[in-house]
């Protein structure tokens, strides 16, 4: 049984320093307003931002794309509305609280840490970057996630996932740690797989994963992948009361794609 | 197994004329035509032929005709010689039947019955040749009023204007993507589209990194259920995005582009690996609910800075218009409406031929729905599948689109023969192929200017029809039913379209 991590009693965990970060305060801004902020900050030079007092405002890190390819450093305080860092080109940001549907739609590049839980479709069509999700998350994780030549996304959730997790995926790395320690009961896993991998701390039945998905123990090489992700996991979520080696003691199931055109036999011709 | 089915074409050779060149095995990718040489003669095996004519056409000789087998069933109104055959592929392979091209089965073309006004005698004719007419349109959300002031004779506009595409005639590029179609095809498309002052769309096969800088300018970038090739960039670079939800050659489904066809190019454009089936869903599964299509909207107008028209294409099926109302009240500010002629790379036939209704219906239902929830203004129509020329488009226009978009015409214009075997990868004419030696037929410079020349065409017949209803400017046009008549319909057909019977 995992061990439960929670954050020390008035404690929050906050931005590590304030030094030279420019700072919102979202607290009256509609979401059109709080990413006009965020692009005006980008555009005149501000390389660190904290946002606080963030409710529910959406599409955070969306509206800053630019051709010299511009990065930013978010800090969000609060919760983050749907479609969190969507379409995100390298910037990096870090959620102080919970995220709500779609984090990481169709991403590009960069990095998300939300030190909470996250809601449904997270990582939906992730072409690169990383996503780090303490807690837990909901339904439609990591669909139709995909990978090409140097990009590969990799989504870590501390917590458990729901249902079809991994649908459609494509490419991509997926690493479930359940924490929680509850039984992992998701089902539809990996539906329509045709690449990338999925690794889920605990055991899964074959009737939680779809016909498109082999079933089988890590490697030796697949923990060598886990030692890496599960590292950097730790190092964003130091509140986590668990190391490296506890949470890498307890056998790791990896899902992968029997092929890589699974409807290749549908049609008649 | 033996195959039962009868060769679909009978190919005949005119021994006399036919001077063993053996240009037609070399033009044919199916594998039709051998060379004996023996007796230094070609043969030809029917059952492999696609129909495509392209031995025909580039036979110097002028020596093959290939034509519809005379063979025949016993005929049977039931069963036909199609249903038959289609039953025997199926029992032979127990696949799902794959087609390419728009529906081919005779469901009633509106088209052509309706016919046009004309003027005579009072309010006039204009001169299309004498003087200017309008086929300018703008694509986009169009405020519910205009705040204008003028103050020493500086005019101020101060509402706040949504972007609009600025398209200089009706007529644009139907999504087609690049794996569907070859590389050649679709640059020929950007390149048509650029100098013809209209748009293309990648289709949801992503837009090529070095096509970005010169053709994003009359791109139309789309974002569909696979979000293949999907960067900031991408979607920066063109003029509107289109989230692609239905086509309408198979409304309800999502399409498969088989690993045989994901090159290396093509999997660098839609970014996923060389060989992989690129698998796009049934429905993009962040889109449940008009909720959440609207939260893909606004997300695409934040990546794109509020600066680009949003479209949404959907396929024409019942009760679409008031799905079509829930998505101007999401934000689109175009909807694409695609009927059932659309075509296509690749659809199941049972789904082709079978699911939505006639493109010049859904435009008039959706027109006069919008118009009656007060809303027309929002969102431009574009409307798809089945226009074939440029009365088409009048009429389509006066039924209530803004603009069309033309695939399959467009494909003709390039050579295409609609063999409907575009789904097989061995397009004789370079268009529906990514096989290098076949896609190396179509001249980018030659087939660019075929699409050019056909746009230019169209206009000028617009603007001499337009002239003759004593019309100069297709704004005028738009909706203006009064300038249509239906001929041999029912009642319910005149209703739904929205006009009188011809004499009344």
């Amino acid at each position: 049984m995992a061990k439960a991590f929670v954050l020390e009693p008035g404690v929050r965990a906050g931005p590590s320093g304030g030094m030279g970060a420019a700072v919102i305060d979202a607290a009256s801004l509609e979401t059109r307003e709080l990413n006009d902020r965020l692009r005006e900050l980008m555009l005149s030079g501000a390389r660190r931002v904290q946002i606080s007092n963030v409710c529910g405002q959406r599409y955070i890190g969306t509206r800053l794309y630019t051709p010299e390819r511009l990065k930013m450093e978010i800090e969000v305080l609060g919760t983050a509305g749907n479609d969190l860092a969507a379409f995100l080109s390298g910037h990096k940001i870090t959620v102080h609280g919970n995220a709500q549907d779609g984090v990481g739609n169709t991403m590009d590049s960069g990095e998300v840490i939300v030190r909470g839980r996250a809601g449904d479709v997270l990582g939906f069509s992730m072409r690169g970057g990383e996503i780090y999700i303490r807690d837990g998350c909901g339904y439609r994780a990591a669909l139709h996630m995909k990978e090409y030549q140097e990009k590969r996304p990799v989504l870590v959730v501390g917590g458990g996932c729901q249902d079809f997790l991994g649908e459609y995926m494509a490419g991509g790395v997926v690493i479930v740690l359940d924490l929680e320690g509850e039984i992992h009961d998701a089902s539809f896993i990996g539906t329509g797989m045709h690449g990338g991998v999925i690794y889920l701390r605990g055991i899964v039945e074959g009737s939680q994963v779809g016909d498109q998905v082999d079933i089988s123990p890590a490697e030796e090489a697949d923990m060598e992948v886990l030692e890496v992700y599960v590292s950097r996991f730790l190092e964003r979520f130091p509140e986590v009361e668990m190391t490296k080696e506890e949470i890498l003691a307890s056998p790791f199931t990896r899902l992968t794609p029997r092929s890589k055109r699974p409807y290749g036999g549908l049609y008649a011709y | 197994m033996r195959s039962f089915v009868f060769p679909e074409f009978s190919i005949i050779r005119d021994e006399e004329r036919c001077g063993s060149c053996r240009g037609c095995e070399r033009q044919c990718a199916f594998g039709v035509h051998t060379y004996d040489p023996v007796t230094d003669r070609l043969t030809s095996d029917e059952q492999k032929c696609a129909g495509c004519q392209r031995c025909a056409i580039f036979c110097p000789e002028k020596a093959i005709v290939v034509r519809p087998s005379p063979s025949f069933y016993r005929p049977n109104a039931s069963w036909s010689r199609e249903k038959i055959e289609d039953l025997k592929r199926q029992a032979e392979t127990g696949g799902v039947l794959l087609t390419g091209c728009g529906s081919d089965k005779p469901f009633r073309i509106y088209w052509d019955h309706i016919v046009l006004n004309a003027s005579q005698v009072t309010n006039p004719s204009i001169d299309p040749l004498r003087e200017p007419m309008e086929l300018r349109t703008f694509l986009g959300r169009k405020p519910d009023m205009l705040d204008i002031r003028a103050e020493d004779g500086d005019v101020e506009i101060r509402t706040e204007i949504s972007p609009n595409l600025t398209v200089e005639t009706p007529i644009l590029f139907s999504a087609m993507s690049y794996g569907a179609i070859s590389y050649n095809a679709f640059r020929s498309l950007a390149t048509a589209a650029c100098r013809s002052g209209t748009y293309f769309n990648t289709g949801e096969g992503g837009l090529p990194r070095e096509m970005r800088d010169e053709f994003g300018r009359c791109a139309i970038v789309q974002v569909a259920s696979g979000r293949f090739g999907i960067d900031a960039e991408y979607l920066n670079c063109a003029q509107a995005v289109e989230i692609k939800v239905g086509q309408g050659a198979k409304p309800g489904i999502g399409g498969h582009l088989p690993g045989e066809k994901v090159s290396l190019a093509v999997a660098e454009t839609r970014m996923i690996p060389q060989g992989t089936d690129a698998i796009s869903p049934a429905p993009h599964h962040d889109i449940y609910s008009i909720e959440d299509l609207s939260t893909l909207i606004t997300a695409l107008k934040e990546v794109t800075n509020y600066e680009k028209p949003i479209s949404v294409k959907i396929a024409a099926v019942h009760n679409f218009a008031a799905i079509a109302s829930g998505i101007v009240r999401a934000g689109a500010d175009i909807i694409a409406i695609d009927g059932l002629r659309g075509g296509t790379g690749a659809a199941p036939k049972a789904i082709r031929d079978n699911v939505g209704i006639p493109t010049e219906l859904a435009i008039s239902s959706l027109d006069r729905r919008l118009r009656e929830e007060g809303i027309r203004n929002q969102c431009s129509i574009i409307a798809a599948g089945g226009i074939r020329c440029s009365s088409d488009v009048v009429k389509a226009i006066a039924l209530g689109a803004d603009a069309v978009y033309i695939g399959s015409a467009a494909l003709i214009a390039m050579g295409c023969t609609l063999c409907q075997k575009c789904y097989t990868g061995k397009c004789n004419w370079g268009i529906c192929t990514q096989d290098p030696r076949l896609s190396g037929r179509l001249n980018v410079e030659i087939a660019s200017t075929r699409l050019s020349n056909l746009i230019s065409a169209w206009s000028h017949e617009i603007r001499e029809m337009l002239g003759g209803m004593g019309i100069n400017a297709l704004e005028s046009l738009r909706g203006n039913r009064d300038h249509l008549r239906g001929v041999g319909l029912y009642e319910w057909e005149l209703d739904v379209l929205g006009i009188k019977g011809a004499g009344e």
